[in-house]
């Protein structure tokens, strides 16, 4: 079996600085964004999904796991979190934390289960589980089953930021997702993400060598899980709802696109992947089903021809890690 | 008790459609090393098939039985040459991805022409009414639709069970080179494979037509709870598939009369419990 990505470059000082700048570069222009006459919701929620797939990221592009449940995270997070917000009032901050705790519990649960199996039925699994949990959204009485929750508040976070003003609300969201794209990059670049590298490279080596790989892919599962429940936390106070598409298997197969045009196991693609796709999304709103269409020639086209994602050509022609 | 048992049928029925689909999915992955996720909109195409024969050629039941699963096997052979077969060697994950994108599309564009509502297909005539048994009432048409899955179950069984061709495609299965040195065509076989594997989803659709609606959403939800089927029986047997097919569909059966909250949920429930207790699934082989 070839690894999901063929180019392991070492992790030398000078891709780190490369990939620093670039993290800069990238700051300052989302930080830009909203003195540019940019539309700040559209920027907003592609920040919601570019963390999301991050997150889904870790866990493919660094351990070779591929879930097709991610949207369950971000929409139990959601649900928690709305629910918080609105019902117990809580202020934003512990709403987050809510959404984040939520996310949590239900990536040990789903974790716990889903790793007992490898590769393809990983997959089924962690599907099979999402659509278990849509159907307990679907029934159950506290998300309001078609019509989701609707109206929440938005708040003032830390009892000074005034959510209800876009500029305040999107610089939260921006620092929110640097701050979990940053724990990201420290994951993936930290000891315990070597570990998880050459579980995804050769993962009968690595037990070999005395790793015991179930517990590191139950971390990165658990990391993973969690930062996607940030991610559909941050979400409530842009769109300002939490409903059923949230936990749609079609959010998560969203979710594995972006990240498949962005590249697989890059630290950026997820991000460009994600901005990407929502501009699509934005742009042929009007085109009914054949966005569908669209979505799934680009799969097709991405796996036939073009494997390692925007972000993963560039970095394999300029020879660095990005 | 009439209720019982009508609710039995209906599991009956589904675990017909069950068994049909992990059937395909396992012979596919069994050669091709890949999940097909695009079954659920062959399937799907299997039923708009037997639609158009019948509306637009006036073609009937009996022969889109027949002609609906090649048509839809055609295409599907013509996805494997033209896509599928790129993917060897790769890892399976790009299968999957492949599949789900091909999903998207062909789901997408029925869904364009059709909207999301069903279309009605007629029962045929010769099927029509119902049988008493004493103790319940038999529609014939759903009875039909069991024994009929269950006869082409059991054939696909011996096809690759107990005959030469379904030995040298067990033997290319375990070893692929070696079976080429023999010379026989393996890539051809490969593709006879997987239009295999999809006329069976197609058969399927058909079966379904005159039940369900003719709808081009009818696979996507359906396919999940057939990966959990698969997850639960495990790919590695025939009969293991058509088992646990059956089976599952005969619990959900029982649950919607018992508990009908849980009817959509049940088989994910028991994938949990299975995963939980015997991480290899009933059949056993690790993946």
């Amino acid at each position: 079996m070839t690894a999901l990505t063929d180019d392991t470059v070492p992790m030398t000082p000078r891709a780190m600085r490369d990939e620093m700048i670039v993290f800069a570069v990238m700051a300052l222009l989302l930080a830009s964004v909203p003195f540019t006459g940019v539309y700040p919701f559209f920027v907003m929620q592609a920040l919601c999904f570019a963390l999301l797939a991050c997150a889904f990221n870790l866990l493919i592009g660094y351990g070779g796991l591929l879930s097709f449940g991610h949207a369950m995270f971000m929409g139990t997070a959601g649900y928690c979190s709305a629910h918080a917000l609105k019902v117990w009032a809580l202020p934003p901050e512990l709403g987050i934390l809510v959404g984040i705790a939520a996310a949590f519990g239900l990536s040990l649960i789903t974790g716990f289960i889903s790793i007992r199996r490898q590769g393809i039925y990983f997959s089924m699994i962690t599907l099979a589980l999402s659509q278990l949990l849509y159907f307990i959204y679907l029934q159950a009485p506290f998300t309001h089953g078609e019509d989701g929750i609707q109206g929440i508040p938005q708040g003032h976070m830390f009892g000074v930021l005034d959510l209800s003003k876009p500029t305040v609300l999107y610089y939260v969201v921006l620092v929110g997702f640097l701050a979990g794209f940053l724990l990201i990059y420290r994951i993936i670049n930290s000891p315990f993400g070597e570990v998880l590298k050459s579980i995804r490279e050769n993962e009968p080596r690595a037990i070999s060598l005395g790793y015991r790989t179930d517990q590191y892919k139950f971390l990165a599962f658990v990391l993973s899980g969690t930062l996607a429940g940030f991610a559909g936390a941050l979400k409530v106070f842009v769109a300002q709802n939490a409903s059923l598409t949230d936990v749609h298997w079609t959010m998560s197969g969203e979710v594995v696109l972006m990240t498949l045009v962005g590249g697989l196991g890059t630290i950026f693609g997820p991000v460009v992947g994600a901005f990407a796709i929502i501009a699509m999304q934005q742009y042929l709103a009007g085109f009914g089903q054949w966005v569908t269409v669209i979505q799934g020639s680009i799969f097709v086209i991405c796996v036939l021809t073009f494997r390692r994602g925007v972000v993963g050509e560039v970095a394999h022609y300029f020879r660095r890690s990005l | 008790m009439q209720a019982l048992y009508a609710q039995l049928l209906v599991g009956l029925i589904n675990g017909s459609f069950y068994a049909l689909l992990s059937l395909g999915l396992a012979v596919i992955f069994g050669m091709l090393n890949i999940i097909n996720f695009a079954h659920g909109a062959l399937y799907m195409m299997g039923a708009f098939v037997a639609y158009f024969l019948l509306n637009l050629g006036g073609i009937n039941y009996w022969w889109a039985l027949l002609l609906a699963p090649i048509i839809v096997g055609i295409f599907g052979m013509i996805l494997e040459r033209t896509m599928l077969q790129w993917l060897t060697g790769l890892d399976h994950l790009y299968g999957l991805l492949l599949t789900f994108g091909i999903a998207l599309i062909v789901q997408g564009v029925f869904q364009n022409y059709f909207g999301s509502s069903g279309m009605p297909y007629a029962i045929p005539d010769q099927l029509k009414g119902g049988m008493n048994l004493g103790f319940m009432f038999l529609p014939v048409y759903r009875g039909w639709v069991v024994i009929f899955s269950l006869v082409v179950c059991i054939a696909t069984w011996f096809l690759i069970e107990k005959t030469r061709l379904g030995a040298y495609l067990r033997a290319a299965t375990e070893n692929p080179t070696l079976v080429r040195a023999f010379g026989i065509n393996v890539p051809r076989m490969i593709t006879l494979t997987y239009g295999l594997g999809v006329g069976l989803a197609a058969l399927a659709g058909v079966l379904s037509a005159p039940i369900n609606q003719v709808r081009p959403l009818m696979g996507a939800d359906l396919i999940i709870v057939v990966f959990a089927v698969v997850v639960i029986g495990g790919m590695g047997s025939i009969m293991g598939s058509i088992i646990t097919g059956f089976a599952l569909g005969v619990i959900e059966g029982l649950t919607k009369y018992f508990y009908p909250e849980a009817s959509n949920t049940v088989v994910f429930v028991l994938m949990v419990l299975v995963l939980l207790v015997k991480p290899t699934g009933l059949t056993g082989r690790a993946a």
